[in-house]
């Protein structure tokens, strides 16, 4: 995804650096996963090295990975353009549908999950068809939605608790199994992590093939490396204190969810057809319409994909908390679409990745545990997690508008190539005029 | 007042402005001198450094982010802002308009400069001096009239009444007939030259050379941000050559390429096509529209602004405009059905916009991925994109199109208009269309990138391509296409090979029905 400068350069050179973590074109996540390294580090310190240890890394994963998953679905709507506010509600009125299935119905785990994704799915149709082929704006569609299916839960639930079974709690609360190889450590959670590693190190390979096609230069070989190494080093360490928690404790089984949808959903919005009317619709509806994209497909696809995960949320949360109940998933929109819009995502479409938004969630939840750590009252917490929301997009926001030169564009100017600075001025030079004349002056002329 | 033509004072020096970006000298020493009551035009390629300039002299960027000095009725003046230049007597207009749809002429006439006291408007004396400053412009519509319902020559006037109001005493104008169909250009530039009379001064920038040379007192040309020479159109002999050669910095010997081989067969071809206008059913956008393409043929089609050439266009590319009443396509002899865009493309048909910022291009979308993005199922296995074959075709595309950029995988935003151009042709040609409908190809690029584009269309057309050409540039159509049809009110009203077809014919067939010319 990065877009390293197309300049020949070979042998060590510092500037370099700066493309070690997406340079170039995506500073603005660079930013973001800079903050999360700050936060947790500040976090750690802080709280002594409480944030860090296993029990409460895995604590963090089953707390948070319900808004992380939300919050895949609520990138590719916002990158459509639009909004969803009935997530939190979605999620309750599945969980209470797949507990009563359960208890009353006789339901065993599996079909519950499935009846689960099917009511998800018939809500987000139900929804899409109010966005795409109605032409209600999503703003008011789920709005709609979060008040029917919150009443829906209330009056199917009867404004009580259902309990769910032990199986079906797997999903929320279960581990990756010890395989008894007699290790210090879980061997299924440190083989995820060398897969993932392995698939790190294959992007990279087929990043740098690509541009080699191109006939773009690629970063330097030991950026490539480099990066590969504190990624995979990264990835190891996690693992191993996922590995090393409490005895019966290893990876989380939702943490597991999450990652393959991270995965499933990166390639779908980059590599697949569908992922790349997404961004054609919000980018610009009326162009990809006249190239050939059914834009009512494409919404009626992301409001359906976004129900169906809220479902899965939902689910997974009553899971956890071994019972479905009136008042679950209150406020959930609010941390899904705070965590996309740290992660870099447009209001006004377009422009978002999985991947940001997954780091944006995990800075808020970070955030959210090393407070809680450290015993701090929701009311500051919520103060809190609104400011950094505030801060987070508004430096985003200041970086883009630098056309003129501000004391930091002035510093910029001088050292580095220049060539991602100048490209955020030609993009928003104010009072209309050709943006055509900003040009970047590496153009070979 | 009366200014006397032999001392001609400057209204307007500007000393060796030099204006950098971040690893862009955007503007490098240049002077300008406008003489006070002078038409004063820049001319320059995109990306000259036309629209820095006069951002700079207009405050949008601010003192002390340039270097150099500007004189402004003999004072050296220091604008922090766009609001602080206007108040000195310099407004700009911007090619893309600034009046806000929904409001009023009068409410976008007074916008931020409301007459009245404590906060409370005036409307009575709005009003009053709205109808006389519309008066001034020759506009006699109601100002209570909402923008939206005004055409865009007329908005163009409204954005000079407003200027009026601040009491200009130096308009400039960028690109102020880009928009403008012939008669209203001709308004408008009968109206810069009324202010001339008046006293004020006006530095227009446009690429319409005939229209330069037409008002304008002097010209001065910029280059790759350096300002090259001023010319004096009354006593240097200027014509559009002269221009061009100061532009580009040589001379184009022919703009148009030469047309290499022969049309073939008729392939493609329209039967009575009627469209009606989306909202308003009485209202026929096209009549009984019948017309022909050759295998190997660029067909041009001439029509005024309005005239029904882009409905038309886009009404046959999947039924994109308009609601569809009747008529029939045929291609290759068989008649097909063109009801959706998927549709229009499967069946080999591309259409390039008019209006490339807003329908041809996703601008917030890399090259590359532009370039595949009207026939991704072309590089997808099972609704897999391969991004590797993605790389190479934008790549091939790159080269043959020559688009200026480093990389493909740079934004399409950070490109000129005439590469954004070149961008959105690889993108229709990456569906291996038979028949391209091109819709003002050439409108808003500069004239090195035109002749480029020229090429390009002779090209697909020497691969055996059928071309359609809607221009509302004659010299382009005349030098470009092989046959060229009229249209008016949304009817053919005239066909001519174009050895056949001069300007003043073609205006002629552009403007009435009822001069329908024999011309075979």
């Amino acid at each position: 995804m990065s877009a390293p400068e197309p300049t020949t350069k070979s042998g060590f050179d510092i500037r370099d650096l700066k493309n070690l973590f997406g340079g170039g074109g995506s500073l603005k996540q660079f930013g973001i996963l800079g903050a999360l390294v700050v936060i947790i580090i500040f976090f750690q310190i802080w709280t002594g090295g409480k944030t860090l240890q296993p029990g409460n890394i895995i604590n963090i994963v089953q707390q948070y990975s319900y808004i992380l998953i939300l919050a895949i679905g609520m990138v590719m709507v916002i990158i459509a353009g639009h909004i969803d506010l009935s997530v939190g509600s979605v999620a309750a009125f599945t969980g209470i549908i797949v507990a009563i299935a359960m208890q009353d119905w006789n339901f065993p785990w599996w079909a519950g999950i499935l009846l689960g994704l099917v009511v998800g799915a018939a809500i987000g149709a139900w929804q899409g068809f109010w966005v795409a082929y109605i032409g209600v704006p999503a703003f008011i569609v789920t709005l709609a939605g979060m008040l029917i299916w919150r009443g829906g839960n209330q009056l199917i639930g009867d404004s009580a608790t259902v309990p769910v079974n032990g199986e079906f709690q797997n999903i929320g609360k279960g581990y990756l199994p010890e395989i008894g190889l007699g290790l210090p450590f879980n061997a299924l959670t440190m083989l995820l992590g060398l897969i993932v590693v392995a698939i790190l190190i294959g992007l990279e390979i087929r990043g740098r093939r690509t541009r080699k096609v191109m006939g773009a230069a690629s970063d330097p070989l030991w950026i490539s490396i480099v990066r590969v190494v504190i990624l995979s080093a990264v990835v190891m360490v996690a693992a191993y204190l996922f590995a090393t928690g409490r005895e019966g404790t290893s990876f989380p089984v939702s943490g597991i969810i999450l990652v393959l949808l991270v995965v499933a959903y990166s390639f779908l919005t980059n590599n697949t057809i569908i992922g790349r009317h997404i961004y054609a619709v919000g980018g610009n509806k009326h162009a990809a319409e006249l190239s050939g994209v059914n834009s009512k497909r494409v919404n009626f696809f992301v409001m359906m994909n976004m129900s169906v995960l809220a479902a899965l949320a939902g689910m997974i949360f009553v899971a956890r908390s071994q019972a479905s109940g009136p008042f679950d998933g209150t406020g959930w929109e609010l941390d899904a679409i705070a965590a996309v819009f740290i992660g870099g995502a447009a209001v006004s479409g377009g422009i978002g990745t999985v991947a940001g938004s997954i780091i944006g969630g995990l800075v808020m939840a970070v955030l959210s545990n090393g407070l809680a750590l450290k015993g701090i009252q929701s009311d500051l917490v919520q103060i809190i997690k609104g400011l950094v929301l505030l801060i987070a997009v508004g430096v985003d926001v200041f970086n883009k508008t630098q056309g003129r030169p501000s004391l930091i564009g002035l510093m910029t100017r001088k050292s580095g190539t220049g060539s991602s600075n100048d490209s955020t001025t030609s993009e928003v030079t104010p009072g209309g005029g050709t943006p055509d004349t900003a040009k970047p002056a590496d153009l070979p002329r | 007042m009366v200014i006397a033509a032999h001392t001609e004072p400057t209204i307007l020096d500007m000393r060796s402005i030099t204006k950098e970006f971040p690893g862009v000298k955007a503007l490098d020493k240049v002077s300008l001198t406008v003489k006070a009551g002078e038409i004063h035009s820049i001319c320059g390629e995109n990306g000259a450094g036309k629209s820095t300039l006069m951002k700079v002299l207009s405050g949008v960027y601010p003192f002390g982010t340039y270097e150099g000095d500007i004189v402004f009725q003999g004072e050296v003046v220091r604008f922090s802002g766009i609001k602080q230049s206007e108040s000195a007597g310099i407004v700009i207009i911007h090619q893309e308009l600034a009046l806000i749809p929904e409001l009023s002429i009068t409410e976008n006439i007074f916008l931020g400069n409301e007459p009245g006291k404590g906060g409370v408007i005036n409307w009575v004396d709005a009003q009053s001096r709205a109808i006389e400053l519309l008066a001034r412009v020759g506009l006699d519509d109601d100002p209570d009239t909402a923008v939206k319902n005004l055409g865009v020559g007329k908005q163009q006037l409204v954005e000079i009444a407003k200027a009026l109001n601040k009491n200009v005493k130096l308009l400039i104008l960028d690109e102020p007939t880009a928009a403008l169909n012939e008669s209203d250009s001709q308004h408008l530039l009968d109206l810069i030259l009324g202010l001339k009379g008046r006293g004020i001064s006006s530095i227009m920038i446009s690429h319409k050379l005939n229209e330069i040379e037409q008002i304008s007192d002097s010209i001065t040309i910029i280059r790759d941000g350096k300002s090259i020479e001023t010319l004096d159109v009354k006593g240097d002999g200027v014509d559009e050559d002269r221009i061009i050669r100061g532009m580009v910095g040589r001379t184009l010997g022919n703009r148009f390429p030469e047309r290499t081989g022969e049309a073939g067969e008729v392939f493609f071809e329209i039967k009575d096509w009627n469209v009606q206008h989306p909202l308003t059913a009485e209202r026929m956008v096209v009549k009984n529209s019948s017309f022909t393409v050759r295998r190997g043929e660029v067909v041009g089609f001439a029509g005024l602004m309005g005239a029904g050439r882009t409905e038309l266009a886009m009404s046959i590319f999947g039924r994109s405009y308009g609601k569809f009443l009747s008529g029939q396509v045929f291609k290759d002899g068989k008649e097909i059905k063109l009801r959706t865009v998927s549709e229009a493309i499967d069946n080999g048909i591309a259409y390039v916009s008019e209006d490339r910022k807003a329908l041809g291009l996703n601008l917030l979308d890399t090259i590359k991925r532009s370039i595949v993005s009207a026939k991704l199922t072309k590089i997808s296995r099972g609704s897999v994109v391969n991004d590797t074959e993605e790389a190479q075709i934008s790549e091939q595309y790159r080269k043959s199109l020559r688009i200026k950029t480093p990389t493909v995988e740079e934004g399409v935003n950070k490109l000129s208009g005439g590469n954004q151009q070149k961008v959105v042709l690889a993108k229709w040609m990456f569906t291996d269309p038979d028949l391209l409908i091109l819709d003002e190809p050439t409108r808003g690029i500069d004239v090195g990138a035109k002749a480029e584009i020229y090429q390009i269309i002779r090209d697909l057309a020497a691969q055996g391509k059928g071309i359609i050409m809607i221009s509302s540039e004659l010299p382009e159509l005349l030098g470009v296409s092989d046959r060229i049809y009229t249209i008016f009110e949304g009817k053919i009203t005239n066909e001519l090979p174009v050895d056949k077809a001069d300007p003043e014919t073609l205006m002629r067939s552009m403007t009435s029905s009822s001069q329908k010319v024999a011309a075979r």
